[in-house]
């Protein structure tokens, strides 16, 4: 294989693995925030057990999110240095931004909040994981705002031979781009999806052991804190799905706008089409030009795309060919403008289009798991509404334990099959209407050295897979903490052991 | 000396801000680094290796940001460096990565299980992960005193080429330094008998680390003086390689009779130093070789390496605003977590509160 498509594949790799953690770190931290800011405000242990337990399962997840990110910065330099090279002067302030802002901020408060219970005043320690959970977001406003520049190279010039942010109105822009407006929301609230569906799933998967064991009705306490949390979860989950739906929606027209063959490749659409139909399946030929069956639903995407003449694959095929890369009304942003003529000659017979079955069925999966899981939520909320425990019977005793992992799972797997879709609809560009990928990857980088890097990642990501997930289910399994004890600790003995150390 | 007031005001700006951020890292993290290594030596017990997780156990993530950070404005400030760079160095990342990520997961994980199959594990994995760390940028920084080699843009040398005789002295010589700063450390946040062998081994590896570093420096300010194309700082270089080493031995002095603040300030001077000498040797050039015959305007420098002034500018501010916070809430984290701890503080009770 060639360190192209060896760099792609470690760089899918890695993301994804990455992303697995990011929506939970993002939304529990909030979360948790919330139920303490509960507790604060009610006193009631309830609240305090439900922050410490879906504490320690944030804090579990939060490592690895911590650490398979180290990757990500390192990953631009060291496999893609020639993107690196040409993009840094705006690509690069994000990131170090991210570092400066956003990750002294959660690591430093995290670190305050696990050892802080004893030493910190209520309220102090009450700050610090707001701080978290800010920290955590604001993580996400600048990575967001990176990849959507990818998406849509706005507020930038060609200069000195490579993209260079067009003043400080370029650098407004970049923050203020259409694209990242519509993906920030998308992805903040598919992580709540996520973050919700996991507390419904977990609080729910407790109530029906405490049902089975028959304790319910000795420990009315226990199962009231669980209660709170399996509601809690599944109206965050569904509120969430409600608001994806509609940045979902909101994003998919911007999409149109400025990477139309992106959308033309999510929907299969090999011919531009009037009130066109949207393709729930497409059997297509070979090589991926002509649609040999299909069911439709007839104008659909016309409203989805919010277009009334939807673009397809062949024809902006023969559009870039006669005219480069244009967005769909015909117009550029700046820099792709400027560039034009140096991508024409640079990198003649670039193929504009993406892998079409791969982005026609991630873009489905996305939306179609997604959706499942908004569902099962609703379906909790049902079967669990007033008082009621979870129901007997032949049926809900085997499907409820593959429902409650289904409810958190769901959402995350959409997460991952929409980022794949995200960055494969992309391609061939490493910055859409710019730079093609295979331009971005390091010359001085061997390809024997990137496979040796994806083998040594792919194998210590999976080891660290399956210490975490022991992990996670072992402390979910322990259930809600018995110690509620939080009073501060007396200093007046030195030797007076710590009320909490790792 | 010419070439000083062409370089643009706010690219020596970033170099020297890149560089506080790397002295950052190597002062908070260096003392994490030696913690770590110093599990198997100091940690006998499993109460004893607690104590010693517990003195950076609130702080250790904090500090390693100073290092993601140091990178992410490598890649906003000098994207020509970065992606030259990281790019060089592409397998000894991979090492120091893997080191990074077994550490990350060490700390939080170990407190979560009791049995000791699982802690030793996670031990390991703090221990090699912050061996590993420190010997690839011992080694690293050593190349970048030598200059890497490279065709005016990219690396042309081999992996094994960075492994040079000096470049080893460099690894070992940050070990044993780490080593040091982490054992001071450890005398100064903890009592009882991990604090009485912490003491006895700066007293021991503290003179190794004095002997390695001055061989260190020493060779480097011959061999590679501070000169370039850039500006002359040789005499500075000097001042910074000597100042290094008596800190550290004064260091050393000072954790034996028991002033342990001073000690741990000392040791911190001298990482300070250390690298400040090395970051002189690397002004202009960014630790890869030049070609003298070749225009400056026409290989990787300070100069052809730099963001716009637009980039630079933005930054500066966030830089401006930014920092001076970070090392408030920083330093009011140790502040929070200052007492000395022994084992007699380790509760028996294992079982993480959250």
């Amino acid at each position: 294989m060639d360190p192209v498509t060896l760099g792609r594949w470690q760089f899918g790799i890695t993301t994804v693995y990455h992303f697995l953690f990011v929506p939970i770190t993002i939304a529990m931290a909030m979360m948790v925030a919330v139920l303490q800011t509960i507790w604060y405000k009610t006193g009631h242990a309830r609240y305090l057990q439900l922050t410490k337990f879906f504490g320690k399962l944030l804090l579990i997840n939060f490592a690895l999110g911590v650490v398979t990110g180290i990757v990500q910065e390192f990953q631009f330099g060291m496999n893609w240095s020639e993107y690196s090279r040409f993009v840094g002067d705006v690509f690069g302030a994000p990131l170090a931004l991210e570092a400066l802002l956003a990750f002294f901020l959660e690591s430093t408060f995290l670190g305050l909040w696990i050892f802080g219970w004893h030493r910190l005043p209520k309220l102090l320690h009450l700050m610090t994981i707001w701080m978290v959970a800010i920290g955590t977001m604001l993580s996400a406003v600048f990575i967001l705002a990176a990849n959507s520049w990818m998406q849509n190279p706005v507020g930038t010039t060609f200069n000195n031979g490579r993209a260079e942010l067009a003043g400080i109105q370029g650098f407004i822009d970049v923050l203020l781009n259409p694209v990242f407006l519509v993906t920030f929301p998308h992805v903040i609230t598919a992580a709540y999806m996520v973050a919700g569906g996991l507390m419904a799933g977990v609080c729910g998967w407790w109530l029906m052991k405490l049902r089975r064991e028959g304790t319910a009705e000795r420990d009315p306490e226990t199962v009231a804190a669980h209660r709170f949390g399996a509601k809690m979860g599944a109206w965050v989950l569904i509120v969430a799905s409600v608001l994806t739906i509609v940045s979902g929606d909101l994003q998919g027209r911007v999409m149109t706008h400025v990477q139309p063959m992106k959308m033309a490749a999510a929907e299969g659409l090999f011919d531009t089409e009037t009130n066109a139909g949207m393709r729930l399946f497409v059997i297509g030929d070979l090589d991926a030009t002509k649609e040999l069956f299909a069911i439709k639903v007839p104008g659909l995407l016309t409203l989805i795309s919010g277009e009334e003449t939807v673009q397809g694959v062949n024809d902006l095929r023969e559009q870039y060919a006669a005219d480069g890369f244009l967005r769909n009304d015909g117009s550029r942003t700046q820099i792709q403008e400027e560039y034009a003529s140096e991508l024409a000659e640079n990198y003649p017979g670039v193929d504009p289009a993406p892998n079409v079955p791969v982005s026609f069925w991630t873009f489905r999966l996305m939306i179609g798991l997604g959706m499942l899981g908004t569902v099962l939520g609703a379906l909790m909320l049902w079967v669990i509404r007033k008082d009621k425990l979870p129901p007997t019977g032949k049926f809900w005793d085997r499907a409820w334990t593959p429902i409650m992992f289904a409810l958190p799972l769901l959402p995350l797997f959409a997460i991952s099959f929409g980022w794949i879709f995200t960055e494969m609809g992309r391609q061939p560009w490493i910055v859409a209407g710019v730079m093609p990928t295979a331009a971005g990857v390091s010359s001085s980088v061997s390809a024997m050295s990137v496979l040796i890097s994806m083998i040594v990642y792919t194998l210590v990501y999976g080891v660290l897979a399956v210490i975490e997930v022991g992990l996670f289910l072992l402390y979910v399994k322990k259930g809600l903490p018995e110690d509620t004890d939080v009073e501060l600790d007396d200093h007046t003995d030195e030797d007076a052991p710590m009320s909490f150390a790792y | 000396m010419m070439l000083l007031e062409t370089v643009p005001t706010l690219a020596v700006v970033w170099y020297m801000l890149i560089v506080v951020l790397w002295l950052g890292f190597f002062f908070l993290e260096g003392f994490d680094f030696g913690v770590g290594m110093l599990l198997p030596i100091l940690g006998h017990t499993e109460k004893k290796r607690r104590v010693l997780i517990n003195t950076i156990g609130p702080v250790w993530d904090g500090n390693e940001v100073w290092l993601l950070t140091a990178g992410g404005a490598m890649f906003a400030a000098f994207p020509g460096w970065y992606a030259s760079l990281f790019s060089a160095l592409y397998l000894p990342l991979l090492l120091m990565l893997v080191g990074l990520i077994l550490r990350g997961v060490a700390f939080e994980y170990r407190a979560k299980r009791p049995e000791s199959q699982w802690r030793a594990m996670l031990d390991w994995f703090a221990i090699v992960g912050s061996f590993l760390p420190t010997l690839v940028l011992g080694v690293g920084f050593a190349n970048f005193v030598i200059g890497l080699p490279n065709d005016g843009l990219l690396f042309n040398g081999t992996f094994f080429g960075l492994f040079s005789p000096y470049a080893l002295l460099g690894g070992v010589m940050l070990l044993a330094l780490f080593l040091t700063h982490g054992a001071t450390f450890i005398t100064l946040k903890t009592s009882g008998p991990v604090h009485d062998n912490a003491r006895k081994l700066v007293a021991t590896v503290g003179w190794a680390a004095v002997a390695l570093m001055a061989g260190f420096v020493v060779i480097q300010n011959i061999f590679w003086p501070a000169a370039s194309a850039f500006g002359d700082f040789t005499v500075f270089a000097w001042i910074a390689a000597i100042l290094a080493v008596v800190a550290l031995a004064g260091s050393v002095v000072m954790t034996g009779r028991g002033r342990e603040g001073w000690g741990f300030i000392l040791g911190g001077l001298s990482i300070v130093a250390l690298f400040s000498g090395i970051f002189l040797r690397m002004y202009g050039n960014l630790g890869f070789a030049q070609d003298g015959g070749v225009a400056v305007t026409d290989h990787l420098n300070i100069i052809t390496a730099a963001s716009s002034p637009t980039t630079l500018t933005i930054m500066t501010w966030a830089a401006v605003i930014f920092v001076p916070i970070v090392i408030a809430y920083q330093a009011w984290s140790y502040w929070v977590f200052r007492k000395r701890i022994s084992t007699k503080n380790i509760p028996d009770e294992v079982e993480a509160v959250a």
